[in-house]
């Protein structure tokens, strides 16, 4: 029973990588800033917790921008992905246009949050 | 050379002579032969050094040094400081080896008092240099250097009292010194310079006084009259205190200013025969100045201060003038000002004291034989002179001296009209004296009164020296009254400065104010306080209460009050928080790692130059926006003109990157 779950396991991550490394290379770089923005996130998390959170509004702010601009970045690989027919008629430069400025507001509200 | 010091001081009210606590400031005797020896040999030191590295050090550098090694040599001397030390002839041949130049040397010389003849090897040099001196005095220009070569053959003459030395251009030096002076007697120190310092007006006396006395057949009698009138003019322009105390102020500062015209006065008045009439009331108050001034903090002001003292004290001691007073027998024109001083100016009526006075010069000595009278507050006689103490008695004390503060005027009558030339007192000397006593209390009564100024219900009789017990009987409308009189020993009345009654109730320790005391029945018990400083106090009189030591005790100070702040909140240790920063950095270089990996590359970045640099300018848009870190509305200011640049330039780039991936596709 146990062999045969972590086999299935092994099956089911196998199947994920091959059918992830199918995605276009332009999605896998979206994929790796997300990725990069959620540890960023975590790191400052594990700071809180074993420093403490005295300047608030900067640990705040700094673990928002990440979790911020991790969403801002799903976003765009929704509107870029061309699998997804829903904005198949959404040029990537525009998407792209609204990351930029989506980031923009949410830095700007940051920048003045930090204190 | 003129040496120039700021002064700063402190005036104090009495005038006393200057006592032995001035001198115990000074070093004991036998380590101050020791000192100077180490003085000079310092200097030997200080003097190759500064000649080896540039210029031979300058005769102003060596006087100036010296000058320092001297002022405490001379202090000590005025001060009569016994040196017992042994001033060997190592010491002056010393001082005549290290020091080439000739006036400085002169002037150690006199203060060691080297016998020159024998210790000083090349008496040759010295003829030397007194031509030298009388070849810089011919031509010189300037008032310091007048000075220096007079005072330097001054000092020739002083010390070799066998050669026969004179100023043969006398008769042409003294018009050319005489030329620098001003209208308003203060003088130039040299003919270029349009400034003049009272300052410079006692070097110049005292230059004179050196080419008076370096004369050989006299200087022409109208130039020296001249001269006495500038003097005269000169204490037109001397300064007043209130207490009838008198200086000289000039840019050099009134110590040292003072010093230098007392100095040149006296100089000029022992070296010139016919007399100079200054007022006595200015001299003495030029001494109660030197004597009021304290102990100035500055060596300088305070070599000053004794030097200008042993000046006024005795012209002998003046250390320009030891030579001519041989020749001029002591014939003094200038005054030497005594000082009226009372050891004590508190005076016990009780204990019988008798009012001691004393009269003495600056330093001290004794005075002539003189008498002191007191001129007004009270009316008293003469008082003899007591040859042993230098005190003087007021021996019949007067009967009607009463408990008081009184201003005495003293007068000093000297006794021996001959002496009058000699010796100057100031006109009138005020003291103010405090006569203590005891103070008796009279007329105590109480009495219960229907309202403040009503009928008298019941009246008591009190004896406050006794313990006495009085019944009183009162509602809670009527009035308690205690009066009394204060009484000096000769019946007049005795107004105190302050008065505290205390009504103590024998159930309680104290009723604070008289409006609180519940018209409690019972017994009372009533203290009163007399507070004024001319009273003396009763044997039976117990002592002031001491000030409450304990802070919870009902009068004491409360206990502080300490404000409590927010604490402020620990910051972690300054590594932490780099080793976290660190942490943050390793997911961005995972991510540029991905990205390599991934096969990221900026082949799509334009390559047209218009498209490029719009490209770029994107980018360096988007920095600036994230680099905005500014109040909100600068920010909002600089964001406005930011975006509307953005939205161009990322409007084309965009578009030309839209364009490129579409003709892709089409092909």
């Amino acid at each position: 029973m146990v062999k045969s779950t972590s086999k299935d396991a092994q099956d089911l991550f196998r199947s994920l990588r091959s059918a992830y490394s199918a995605t276009p290379t332009n999605l896998k770089i979206i994929d790796l800033y997300v990725v990069f923005a959620v540890f960023t996130a975590l790191i400052q998390v594990a700071y809180m917790a074993l420093v403490g959170s005295f300047p608030f509004n900067s640990f705040l702010s700094g673990v928002l921008s990440c979790i911020g601009t991790a969403v801002l970045a799903v976003c765009l690989r929704i509107q870029v992905n061309k699998e997804n027919k829903e904005f198949k008629d959404l040029a990537p430069e525009r998407a792209f246009a609204d990351f930029v400025l989506c980031n923009l507001v949410l830095h700007l509200v940051i920048i003045n949050f930090l204190g | 050379m003129v040496l120039r010091f700021s002064s700063s001081f402190a005036l104090s009210s009495p005038h006393s002579p200057l006592t032995t606590d001035t001198r115990r400031l000074h070093l004991p005797s036998m380590m101050v032969g020791g000192l100077l020896r180490f003085l000079v040999s310092l200097l030997a030191v200080a003097i190759c050094n500064a000649a080896s590295i540039s210029q031979p050090i300058s005769e102003s550098h060596r006087s100036a040094a010296l000058d320092f090694a001297l002022c405490t040599w001379r202090t000590l001397e005025i001060l009569g400081i016994d040196k017992k030390s042994d001033l060997s002839s190592a010491t002056c041949e010393n001082v005549v080896k290290v020091l080439a130049s000739p006036s400085s040397a002169l002037r150690v010389n006199g203060i060691l008092k080297c016998k020159s003849g024998e210790d000083v090897p090349k008496v040759n040099s010295w003829t030397l240099s007194v031509s030298k001196l009388q070849a810089r005095a011919k031509d010189a220009k300037l008032l310091l250097d007048f000075y220096y070569s007079v005072r330097g053959l001054v000092l020739v003459k002083e010390q070799f009292s066998g050669t026969d030395l004179s100023l043969a251009d006398a008769e042409a030096i003294f018009p050319s010194i005489k030329a620098l002076s001003q209208s308003d007697g203060r003088w130039r120190y040299s003919s270029n310079n349009p400034e003049s310092s009272t300052f410079g007006a006692g070097l110049a006396f005292e230059t004179l006084a050196g080419v008076i006395s370096l004369a050989p057949s006299g200087i022409d009698q109208s130039m020296i009259q001249t001269l006495k009138t500038g003097i005269l003019k000169l204490f037109d322009r001397i300064q007043k205190y209130d207490d009838g105390t008198f200086y000289f102020d000039d840019s050099e500062g009134p110590i040292s200013t003072t010093a230098s015209v007392i100095r040149g006065l006296t100089s000029f008045s022992a070296s010139e025969s016919t007399g100079l009439n200054l007022p006595g009331d200015k001299i003495v108050g030029l001494a109660k100045f030197f004597l009021g001034v304290g102990i100035p903090g500055d060596a300088k002001d305070f070599f000053n201060q004794i030097d200008a003292l042993a000046c006024l004290e005795d012209n002998r001691q003046c250390y320009f003038l030891a030579l001519f007073m041989q020749f001029l027998f002591v014939l003094f024109q200038f005054s030497v000002p005594l000082i009226l001083s009372l050891p004590s100016t508190v005076i016990s009526l009780t204990k019988k004291e008798l009012l001691k006075v004393k009269v003495s010069t600056v330093l001290g000595s004794k005075a002539p034989a003189l008498s002191v009278k007191v001129a007004e507050a009270l009316n008293s006689k003469g008082s003899k002179f007591d040859a042993d103490s230098a005190t003087y008695f007021l021996d019949s004390f007067p009967k009607n001296l009463d408990v008081g503060k009184y201003t005495f005027v003293f007068e000093i009558l000297l006794d021996e009209s001959a002496n009058e030339k000699a010796y100057v007192t100031e006109a009138q000397t005020k003291v103010p004296i405090a006569a203590t006593g005891a103070i008796s209390i009279e007329n105590a009564e109480t009495a219960v009164l229907d309202s403040d100024v009503g009928s008298v219900e019941s009246q008591k009789k009190l004896d406050l020296t006794k313990d006495e017990a009085v019944s009183l009987s009162a509602n809670h409308l009527q009035k308690l009254r205690l009066s009394f009189q204060l009484t000096t020993p000769l019946g007049l009345v005795f107004k105190p400065h302050q008065a505290f009654l205390k009504l103590k109730h024998e159930s309680q320790d104290f009723l604070g104010l008289v409006e609180k005391l519940y018209y409690l029945s019972g017994k009372y018990e009533i203290q009163l306080t007399i507070g004024d400083d001319l009273p003396e106090r009763p044997e039976k009189a117990p002592l002031p209460p001491l000030q409450p030591t304990d802070p919870y005790s009902r009068y004491g100070p409360k206990a502080e009050i300490s404000h409590i702040f927010c604490v402020p909140e620990k910051l972690p240790a300054k590594k932490v928080s780099l080793v976290f920063l660190g942490l943050i950095v390793l997911p961005f270089i995972g991510f540029l790692i991905g990205l390599t990996r991934l096969g990221a590359n900026i082949k799509s970045f334009p390559s047209s130059i218009g498209a490029a640099t719009s490209a770029l300018l994107f980018h360096g848009g988007i920095g600036a926006v994230l680099l905005l870190y500014l109040d909100l509305f600068t920010t909002l200011k600089a964001l406005s003109l930011l975006g509307v640049f953005l939205l161009f330039v990322g409007h084309s780039t965009l578009s030309h990157l839209a364009a490129a991936s579409n003709k892709l596709k089409s092909a």
